[in-house]
């Protein structure tokens, strides 16, 4: 059987807007992945441990309070403690240019801002996941 | 890492790419079976099915949250459906579950139907063996939201435990034939809402229909039949015979965990039953034939898939029945002989 890329789709830290993730989330579905979406007001903790009870490929994180600095980089940390080495992270919202060249530092393998089609996502998703 | 043995450890990620290895069947998964299935047979499996929208996830998580009050280890393997257009799949149980993400005590994975039909996945049965060597002691398999004819859960699970909604119309009509003959509990959740008596009333109604031939009994299976009478519920709990288990009728408002403990008393008292009469060696013995013969034809399948399909032989038997030199029923026949030399 084909390996099916499984995605899980988190919103870490404390805003309640979830228009992008859901769209995001829809349209993964749409392109063939297996989208495991866990909700609102997520601990970087609870992110690390969903994906890894879910063994999925990729953790996609939408956030759009200004925490990325922050909860970005301390999701990287805990998911590799896990021991998930091979597992590619992603993340998006309303992410000032400048802040981008730090959270890629961090393990943040690319940011997708407002306006990005969600066929880009997909296929960045499609040429850097590691199955 | 060698999953198998690492997951006897309880190694979680172990547990998690065991499930990935069952469900994307790579070669390795028949080892890791091979490895894990001593282990098996501790778990108490419940199935939790119905409508969508009836309040499967938010149950689970109340009652996984009372089982883990009570010292046990939890389980939880939830279904979505997989488009059959894309072939992907939003699963989105975890929602209602997050407060149990990090406990250790429980592990919850979701599965995407993946083409069955069923209300679950055809990996789902081998997902709850890992799980189950793992050292759960108790098992939830959530179906997908499910409508009159998907009763899957009735082969994995012990006890299958059926929720119903009021103000869902002749709802109870609808599905009479499929869902509703598979429940050895049944939960009316949202109670608070209208219609939720009336919905008693007419689970109780159907089950009144139901009619019973008390099985043969030996006299120590008479006794301990006599021991569960009691346990019989509803109006009729006076008609109730030895031998014959009424499924109980919880009212239950799960998200204000309202009922919840008096449903997990439902739910063990069928475990109990089952228990002590035999029923659930019996439930268990069937689903070891099935599973025998699943793999069977399944490998079969493949055997002939590889010797006929992948040859190009299947094409060249085509151009001959469709040039009316033979007929299907004469090449299988004659397949079936080489097969079987």
């Amino acid at each position: 059987m084909e390996k099916k890329i499984r995605v899980l789709v988190a919103k870490p830290g404390l805003d309640g807007h979830d228009r992008g993730a859901k769209v995001v989330a829809r349209a993964l579905r749409d392109a063939g992945f297996e989208v495991i979406y866990t909700g609102l007001r997520q601990t970087p903790e609870q992110i690390a441990e969903a994906a890894l009870q879910e063994d999925v490929n990729v953790v996609a994180m939408s956030i759009l309070s200004g925490a990325h600095g922050h909860l970005f980089p301390k999701v990287v940390k805990l998911v590799r403690e896990k021991g998930m080495d091979d597992v590619l992270i992603i993340g998006g919202g309303v992410i000032p240019e400048t802040d981008i060249p730090a959270l890629k530092e961090a393990g943040i393998a690319e940011v997708f801002t407002p306006g990005t089609p969600t066929t880009d996502v997909v296929k960045f998703i499609k040429e850097h996941v590691k199955l | 890492m060698d999953i198998a043995e690492e997951l006897l450890k309880g190694n979680r990620l172990a547990l998690s790419r065991a499930i990935t290895a069952i469900e994307n069947e790579y070669d390795e998964a028949t080892e890791i079976m091979k490895k894990l299935y001593p282990r098996t047979g501790h778990a108490f499996v419940l199935g939790v099915t119905g409508p969508p929208g009836a309040g499967k996830s938010t149950l689970t998580d109340k009652l996984a949250r009372e089982y883990r009050n009570q010292g046990k280890t939890v389980g939880i393997i939830a279904v979505d459906p997989t488009s059959p257009f894309t072939g992907g799949a939003i699963l989105g149980d975890r929602i209602r579950m997050n407060g149990l993400t990090l406990d250790e005590g429980v592990f919850i994975r979701s599965m995407g139907t993946r083409g069955s039909l069923g209300g679950l996945s055809h990996k789902t049965a081998d997902a709850v063996k890992a799980m189950d060597a793992f050292g759960k002691d108790v098992i939830f398999v959530e179906t997908v939201g499910v409508g009159q004819s998907e009763v899957d859960i009735v082969k994995a699970a012990d006890t299958t435990m059926v929720v119903l909604i009021p103000g869902m119309g002749d709802d109870i009509q609808a599905i009479k034939a499929g869902i509703l003959e598979i429940g050895d509990v049944f939960c009316v959740n949202k109670a608070d809402h209208d219609g939720a008596d009336k919905l008693v009333r007419e689970i109780n109604m159907m089950l009144d229909l139901d009619v019973h031939e008390p099985a043969p009994m030996n006299d120590a299976q008479k006794a301990l039949a006599d021991q569960f009478h009691h346990m019989a519920v509803g109006p009729q709990a006076e008609m109730a015979m030895p031998g014959y288990w009424r499924p109980p009728i919880d009212k239950v408002i799960a998200n204000q965990n309202v009922g919840v403990k008096e449903l997990i008393a439902s739910i063990e008292k069928h475990h109990a039953y089952i228990s002590a009469n035999g029923e659930l060696q019996a439930r268990r013995t069937k689903r070891t034939k099935d599973e025998m013969l699943d793999i069977l034809s399944s490998n079969i399948g493949k055997y002939i898939t590889g010797k006929i399909v992948d040859t190009g032989r299947l094409d060249a038997y085509v151009e001959k029945i469709k040039a009316h030199e033979t007929d299907p029923y004469t090449v299988v026949g004659d397949i079936m002989q080489e097969m079987l030399r």
